[in-house]
């Protein structure tokens, strides 16, 4: 299968890591993975903000980026990336009155995938260790995120991929289900709510006595590792993707591990090396 | 051609009364969260409410086609509106009731204080309503030398404490026992002076108290959880029985409400039935459900009137995106599950209407050019937990949404000054429409290490984003975009190939 990765902006310039573990887990399963060079960001920012006008070219961006036929489904490693090209441009485009944008845009959005959606449902993924390889010894508990479970309806599908990785300890995570606070520029407008909800949110993933906390969305994660590096937490966050693409051989960065910087994540196995 | 009058001016009226913040939410959510008691009282209630909601909605295999119908059911309602208003009101009249129509709050109040002198009464009993509250009667009244008494007991000890409630179905949310008490022995007249804070010698002081109010009143105003269009019916939906009392014994009973409630017909009444007492108090059946159809010789009021309220409704209505709002019950169930309105109570949103409901139904009253409203859209994370909580499945994350972009919008229109956040979203937007342009910007990446110490934690950041860093430390930056990585590590394979 042809698969146009949608590495969104945050993955892109932040946490690149986790777009390679993304590539990396997808050709081991031997498919063949795109990246349009044109793609930018999906523009929930500016939606959810309420700048509509200021929407309009990242979202047309994002739809001729992501519109060709010379690939079968796209994929993002972000939850909230993927609700936003699902359920937001389409309504964007017909707010503008944009009605040719609206059509592609739908199209767009019926064929992107969140990562476990894409693994689970089209992929046939039911056990990462076996299928994936994934191995990652380590004690962790798991943030499902608002969009991925509520605007995408993805269950437990990250919560079974990450059950299933070798050496693997999976944390309930107490009132997972609450929102960690981030939500975009919630998170500035209003920035001691989100920091109430924040710390509520880290003192359960403490309470986990888990050395570490995973998640699908790269945002959340950035909010809640914030959170825990200004307590002086030992807890470091990692996203699933790269959980699951840690192997034996090419490991991920274990719970602790300063990321960012100069240092990049372990060199990942990708088709090169299979 | 001929018009009717239906409340619904052609040009719309914004509400009045008590639906507007007096601070932007920020500043008002920042006191709020230093009062560790109301945090630890509220965190505690919306939990309790919340588990029992749950358990009582998993009982019932068909609660979302009960959610379905009742949303579909209000937007019915909303598309033939006028239509049935007019029959409500005609059946409502033939039965000896009478209309009066209230284009604001400062009409209805008027009207609300002609009607209780004409009964030649100087005090009024009240049952527990959102409309009266949004209207800010009680104070209205006070002024005009008509005492009102709250009989809802959490009401009453709002009321009796001089204080505003701040939940719409546990008004009293942030009082304890033992303060309830105080207020009693300080507030009610031939109190026992030697009252407990035991919960039912406190449920007893207040029967006391009330049973002597409802005995005396001459007059009653109440609200109305619904109207019935075909029978000209109206609706108190209760747990304690002092609504009914209200709406029974005395002579002159005046009831407000929004134009918004009201079912087509009768038969309607059993989705709502089901859906109200399961989102707000958790319950499978009210204790007490009242229904009145107009006047029965020699039994109950004599005199039977409703107020009809627009206060900004034919305006919220008029939005097409953001209508919806009006299918709200006032269950409560979306402050009960918000993550914001847990941690900073109601007081917070300044209005009648706390919560994500509040969020967005204050500003679509008053309009979002209201600057004292335009705060409220913003006081939420989008988490969605209210969309999946609402049993007539307002998409309120939507409406928050379109409400930022009309406030945008409004603050453009001004020609304000573009403050930093309009600044920085028209550079984002210039550099996110291209992959190129992004490309560019990535380069710069390796800059931010220099704002980043040792530990390359980025502690401090200025103008708009220092919010973030108030409680938060960023990452610094990689070296290399994954971008930059991607066409690099292509450019190479494609070059061995070459070889």
């Amino acid at each position: 299968m042809k698969i146009a990765l949608f590495a969104t902006c945050i993955v892109d310039a932040m946490y690149p890591s986790t777009a390679r573990a993304t590539v990396s887990i997808l050709e081991r399963l031997g498919h063949d993975v795109v990246f349009p060079a044109g793609q930018a960001c999906c523009g929930q920012m500016h939606l959810n903000s309420g700048y509509f006008p200021e929407a309009v070219p990242v979202v047309r961006n994002h739809v001729e980026a992501f519109e060709s036929q010379e690939y079968d489904v796209a994929v993002a490693p972000s939850g909230s990336c993927v609700a936003s090209v699902k359920h937001q441009h389409a309504m964007l485009a017909r707010s503008v009155g944009d009605a040719d944008l609206e059509t592609r845009a739908t199209a767009v959005g019926s064929r992107t995938y969140e990562l476990s959606a894409l693994l689970t449902d089209v992929l046939g993924i039911t056990d990462a260790a076996a299928q994936l390889g994934s191995w990652y010894p380590h004690r962790i508990t798991y943030h499902p995120s608002c969009h991925g479970m509520r605007l995408l309806r993805l269950g437990d599908r990250q919560a079974d991929l990450l059950r299933t990785v070798e050496g693997l300890d999976l944390e309930p995570l107490p009132e997972a289900d609450q929102c960690c606070g981030f939500g975009g520029t919630f998170s500035l407008k209003n920035a001691d709510v989100s920091s109430a909800m924040l710390a509520d949110k880290n003192a359960n993933i403490t309470a986990t006595g888990a050395q570490l906390c995973s998640g699908g969305d790269a945002s959340c994660l950035m909010h809640i590792g914030g959170g825990l590096s200004r307590e002086g937490s030992s807890i470091s966050t990692l996203h699933l993707a790269e959980i699951l693409a840690s192997t034996r051989e090419h490991p991920a960065p274990p719970p602790g591990s300063v990321r960012g910087g100069t240092r990049h994540a372990a060199d990942l196995p990708g088709k090169a090396r299979q | 051609m001929s018009s009717t009058y239906l409340g619904m001016p052609s040009v719309p009226v914004f509400g009045e009364g008590n639906l507007h913040a007096s601070e932007p939410f920020p500043q008002a959510a920042r006191r709020e969260l230093d009062n560790a008691q109301l945090r630890a009282n509220l965190g505690h209630a919306t939990h309790t409410i919340r588990d029992k909601r749950l358990r009582v909605v998993a009982e019932l295999p068909d609660w979302e086609e009960l959610r379905e119908a009742g949303s579909a059911v209000k937007a019915a309602v909303m598309a033939r509106l006028p239509e049935l208003l007019e029959q409500f009101e005609a059946n409502f009249t033939a039965r000896g009731g009478v209309i009066h129509w209230a284009r604001d709050a400062g009409e209805a109040n008027g009207i609300v204080r002609d009607l209780v002198r004409a009964a030649g009464a100087d005090e009024v009993v009240k049952v527990k309503s959102m409309a009266t509250q949004e209207i800010g009667l009680n104070e209205y009244l006070e002024e005009q030398g008509i005492s009102a008494f709250e009989t809802d007991l959490a009401e009453l000890i709002v009321q009796l404490d001089h204080d505003k409630p701040s939940h719409i179905l546990v008004p009293a949310i942030h009082k304890n026992r033992s303060q309830i008490r105080d207020i009693f022995l300080r507030e009610m007249p031939d109190v026992d002076p030697d009252l407990t804070d035991t919960p039912a010698r406190l449920a007893e002081a207040a029967r006391l108290h009330l049973r002597r109010k409802f005995l005396s009143a001459k007059v009653a105003i109440s609200g109305a959880n619904f109207a019935l269009a075909d029978t000209g019916t109206l609706a108190v939906v209760e747990s304690e029985g002092n609504g009914r009392m209200c709406l029974t014994l005395p002579e002159t009973l005046i009831t407000v409400m929004g134009v918004e409630k009201l079912l087509p017909s009768w038969t309607d009444l059993e989705v709502f039935m089901q859906l109200l007492p399961r989102s707000s108090t958790g319950e499978r059946m009210n204790p007490y459900t009242s229904l009145w159809t107009g006047v029965t010789e020699g039994d109950g009021p004599q005199n039977v009137h409703l107020v009809l309220l627009d206060n900004g409704r034919s305006a919220a209505l008029a939005d097409e995106r953001g209508r919806s709002a009006l299918h709200c019950i006032r269950c409560s169930a979306c402050m009960n599950v918000c993550p914001v309105y847990e941690r900073t109570g109601g007081h917070a949103y300044g209005s009648t209407y706390p919560g994500p409901i509040g969020a967005i139904l204050s500003p679509l009253l008053t309009g979002i050019t209201s600057e004292e409203n335009a705060s409220l859209p913003y006081a939420s994370s989008l988490c969605g937990a209210c969309y999946d909580a609402c049993p007539v499945k307002i998409n309120i994350p939507e409406i928050l949404v379109h409400l930022r972009s009309e406030d945008v919008q409004s603050r453009r229109g001004k020609k304000k000054v573009p403050g930093q956040m309009d600044v920085a979203m028209k550079a984002a937007s210039w550099m996110m429409g291209s992959g190129r342009r992004m490309a560019l910007v990535e380069k710069a990446l390796p800059l931010g290490k220099l704002a980043a110490g040792p530990d390359r934690k980025i502690k401090k950041l200025p103008g708009i984003a220092a919010g973030w860093t108030r409680s938060r430390d960023l990452p610094a930056p990689p070296a290399q975009s994954f971008r930059d990585w991607w066409v690099k590590e292509h450019e190479d394979t494609a070059s061995k190939e070459q070889a």
